[in-house]
């Protein structure tokens, strides 16, 4: 097939060419897991069968076309009924989709045995990106598109893993069978990577699950498949799959980070560290909606440049970014962020773009309005 | 007799102007009104899709933003879904369903004009909220045309409500125009032509009917409880309340999936009707046929959890599923046998709407294996909600139902206006049209199993190559029904005579009146031996 298509695919090219080649697929490909490799075997049965159904039918057909034409074949035939065929062409169908029933069941039994699974991580998924709760370990975070905006506006080259690149990606062991539970905060979204063949959705109230092992180290991509919002197309999914002894090391600096960042949130910030910190926080978790100049959407994210929220009361606008606004798309950030996280960006927000309040908002207001 | 009853015995007499319009209770007026109509609205929605072709001509967020993108696939999906395909088969059974069964008109025309005014109510609606959205006063629609709560409720813009009224109009529109079928086809046929009898285009109109009787009603309801959870405190879609959003995608795939035989059971008559006139042969298999639409029709209300194989069903249900789908294939299969050998033998000549026929048998046969391969669970995983599914099903709508459409128009024009089209436009149409549709999306496929996921505004650069080809194709597609625009109103105006057969091996009642035909097509009904 791949003999065949690979010509065929490079002659389309040259009709639409375009200067960045990039390693473009034209099938399916099997993965890395049982999964993913029996996903793919089915696909290539059920096409190829396809294959030889299509070159019969359109064989009769393109006969016909060049045989049964009026110039070739002036007087047409008469018959209008064959019993004997309609019911050869009824049985016939159904035996062959009997033959693609029993492969199809089998497969998909082992797919949605999770049972015996090694460990477990929770799959949470919000506009516009992907939480991972490591169940029992006291690890999660968020994962954030890495993107850089130039690049999406085209102010800026783009580089090899444009839109599927992550801030914090998913890190897994090799050989073992991770349970993945899914869930969502706000709408429904669907966590898919190919090269593991899971592809579940993530309902807000329901828990999901899909499992994956996976055998060989490597770094595997994916996106969100299931239409959630202004910025479905910028949730990607990272997933690194490392030997045991790499993933305890990864588990044990996670964990390290977030004693770290607890510990941030007991002193007493600078407005520089607030206003420098505040500008990554904001821009990882804010910029999507709010925009990175602070200007929004309009009629749709407000801004926040001028805004009576940015510049007004200081209790008001920690509420709003830790309650979130009900009704709207505005999230409650109180769970999400950490103290020092929120209170930087609330600190940048009244500073940045012009708003100029002077106001400085530290880790120990948060605390005391959560 | 005085002038008066004479006035009235003579059917012939008609409003003058835009009233001819507006009050039209007659077949062909109407029949007119929704064709017109549905083309209209085909270069809206076709003209929101080049924006969206435009936008992927390559990586990068260059024409709109992702907001904006959203909006233009909602309004696309039910602009051509609502607006174009569905009005379109009520055109052409407004035309020939009276005309094919011997009558004078249908047998509810009050009815027929409302549920044609609806439309351009509900699409008012619609569109309103598109341009209110390009005038910065708020957001069109923006969750793509299957709404999936919470996305479309909780999270909706205001112009939803918009939004549910018009699928209300656009409902009601519909089972009063499918009740028009039902009671014109029951009560009206000339005498001798019993049900086994009626021509195939006639036989699959009205199995269409009852499935939109059966399942408008649950789109209603579906919007409706939208309604109420989004203003009065219901909770039907919302887990926080109690309510399940997957129950909301049960419930508009048990309308959605009868939907989409609804959109191509017409096809599949205009198709049997085409294919015997230019083969010179008898339809093979009639009552085979027959069958075939009902079991379809059947197998259409215990299939539609297929499009859910992600929810987290359990596995009992995705079997069942996957089962019941797969048994669609059988039914299907036996009409694109037939419509070979009806081909077969024949002595065939390929005008346009012979073209764009054969045209539907092989590409719509394409969308048929894709669909077959979507049904195979473990394999779905992977092509759910890419632009796999994108190419499939566009190759049944575009490739399949709107070429139908376009079969019927050049097959029945003559009879509609007593002309002949310009048969070398019309074919110089079928060629772009044709060439481009697979330019545009065949590389839909590579793109999806290489695993871009479909609605989103931007993409990584591994699938640039193919849809910038799509985009190109999307172009020279959409221009090329300029061409089509130019054939119909060339031939409205003028052109040679059609004769009453209008096409050598034509048959049926419609083609025993003169072209074009009279106003009140059969008003003594014929005897159909």
């Amino acid at each position: 097939m791949r003999a065949v298509s690979r010509p065929l695919g490079l002659a389309c090219l040259l009709l639409a060419s375009n200067p960045s080649f990039a390693d473009y697929q034209l099938n399916l490909k099997p993965g890395v897991t049982s999964f993913s490799q029996g996903a793919y075997d089915i696909h290539m049965i059920v096409m190829w069968i396809c294959v030889v159904i299509g070159i019969i039918v359109y064989g009769a057909m393109t006969y016909s076309i060049l045989n049964h034409r009026k110039s070739n074949h002036p007087n047409p035939a008469k018959f209008d009924d064959n019993t004997t065929v309609e019911i050869l062409w009824t049985v016939i169908p159904v035996l062959i989709l009997l033959g693609i029933a029993v492969p199809a069941t089998k497969v998909l039994l082992a797919m949605e045995d999770t049972s015996n699974s090694d460990m477990s991580i929770k799959v949470t998924g919000y506009q516009w990106k992907w939480h991972y709760d490591y169940v029992g370990e006291d690890v999660s975070f968020f994962s954030n598109l890495s993107t850089p905006i130039e690049q999406i506006k085209n102010q800026a080259e783009k580089t090899e893993n444009y839109l599927l690149e992550v801030d914090n990606k998913i890190v897994i062991p090799v050989n073992k069978k991770v349970r993945f539970l899914f869930t969502a905060n706000d709408v429904i979204h669907a966590w898919w990577v190919p090269a593991l063949g899971v592809k579940k959705d993530a309902i807000p109230g329901f828990i999901n699950e899909s499992w994956a092992e996976v055998p060989e180290p490597g770094i595997y991509r994916g996106q969100c498949a299931e239409l959630c919002g202004a910025n479905h197309g910028f949730m990607p999914i990272v997933l690194e799959a490392k030997s045991e002894a790499d993933y305890v090391a990864w588990l044990d600096s996670k964990k390290a980070e977030k004693a770290a960042a607890d510990a941030s949130g007991d002193k007493t910030w600078t407005m520089e560290e607030l206003m420098a910190h505040g500008e990554t926080a904001y821009m990882t978790s804010c910029a999507a909606c709010h925009q990175p100049g602070g200007e929004g959407i309009p009629n749709v994210f407000p801004g926040l440049k001028d805004s009576a929220i940015a510049i007004g009361d200081v209790s008001k606008h920690i509420d709003v970014v830790v309650n979130g606004v009900a009704g709207t798309g505005m999230q409650a950030f109180g769970p999400q962020l950490n103290d020092a996280d929120l209170a930087a960006i609330i600190t940048y927000e009244r500073n940045a773009w012009g708003n100029n309040t002077g106001d400085m908002v530290q880790p120990s207001d948060i605390k005391s309005a959560r | 007799m005085n002038a008066v009853v004479e006035e009235h015995l003579n059917h012939d007499h008609k409003p003058t102007g835009i009233g001819r319009w507006l009050f039209s209770t007659n077949h062909k007026d109407i029949g007119s009104m929704y064709l017109w109509f549905a083309f209209t609205m085909f270069f809206i929605g076709g003209a929101l899709a080049l924006i969206i072709r435009a936008e992927l001509f390559q990586p990068g967020m260059q024409i709109v933003e992702p907001e904006f993108f959203n909006q233009l696939t909602t309004l696309h999906g039910l602009i051509m879904v609502f607006g174009v395909i569905m009005p379109a088969f009520v055109g052409l059974a407004n035309w020939q369903l009276p005309m094919m069964i011997g009558a004078p008109d249908m047998a509810l025309p009050r009815m027929n004009n409302w549920s044609f005014w609806l439309l351009p109510a509900a699409f008012g609606l619609l569109i309103a909220s598109l341009i209110m959205s390009i005038m910065g006063m708020g957001s069109a629609p923006n969750f793509g045309w299957t709404f999936y709560a919470p996305l479309s409720t909780t999270y909706g813009p205001d112009s939803t409500d918009y939004f549910i009224f018009s699928v209300h109009l656009m409902g009601i529109s519909s089972v009063m125009g499918a009740i028009n079928v039902i009671a014109t086809i029951m009560n009206m046929r000339a005498p001798g032509m019993n049900y086994m009898k009626m021509p195939i285009f006639v036989w699959t109109w009205f199995i269409t009917a009852y499935l939109l009787i059966a399942v408008m009603p649950v789109l209603a309801g579906a919007v409706t409880m939208m309604l109420t959870d989004r203003h009065f405190g219901t909770s039907f879609f919302d887990a926080a309340g109690g309510g399940d959003p997957v129950m909301f995608q049960h419930i508009f795939w048990f309308f959605g999936h009868p939907e989409v035989y609804i959109m191509i059971l017409p096809a599949f008559g205009i198709i049997s009707q085409i294919v015997p006139t230019f083969a010179r042969k008898p339809l093979f298999g009639y009552s085979s046929m027959v069958y075939a639409t009902a079991s379809i029709a059947f197998l259409s209300f215990i299939v539609w959890a297929h499009h859910m194989f992600t929810t987290g069903m359990p596995v009992a249900g995705e079997l069942f599923f996957m089962y019941s789908t797969m048994l669609i294939a059988v039914p299907t299969g036996v009409k694109v046998f037939n419509w070979i050998s009806t081909m077969w033998k024949g002595s065939l000549t390929f005008e346009t709407p012979m073209l764009f026929a054969i045209a539907f048998i092989f590409l719509f046969t394409m969308g048929g294996f894709t669909g077959l391969m979507l049904c195979i669970v473990p394999a779905d995983f992977q092509y759910h909600d890419t632009y796999f599914v994108v190419a499939h099903f566009h190759y049944v709508l575009v490739t399949g139902a709107a070429f139908s459409i376009m079969a019927a128009v050049y097959y029945w024009l003559p009879k509609w206006t007593g002309n002949m089209y310009d048969e070398k436009l019309g074919k110089l149409h079928f060629w772009l049209t044709c060439i481009s549709a697979n330019v545009l999306f065949f590389p839909m496929h590579f793109v999806g199993l290489a695993g871009m996921p479909r609605r989103i505004p931007d993409y990584a650069l591994q699938f640039a190559e193919f849809n910038q080809m799509a985009s190109i194709g999307a172009f020279v597609f959409g221009f090329s029904q300029l061409i089509f625009l130019y054939v119909v109103i060339k031939c409205v105006r003028g052109g040679k005579k059609a004769t009453n057969e209008v096409w050598e091996g034509a048959k049926g009642l419609e083609f025993e009146l003169p072209s074009p035909a009279p106003f009140h097509s059969y008003t003594t009904p014929p005897q159909v031996k």
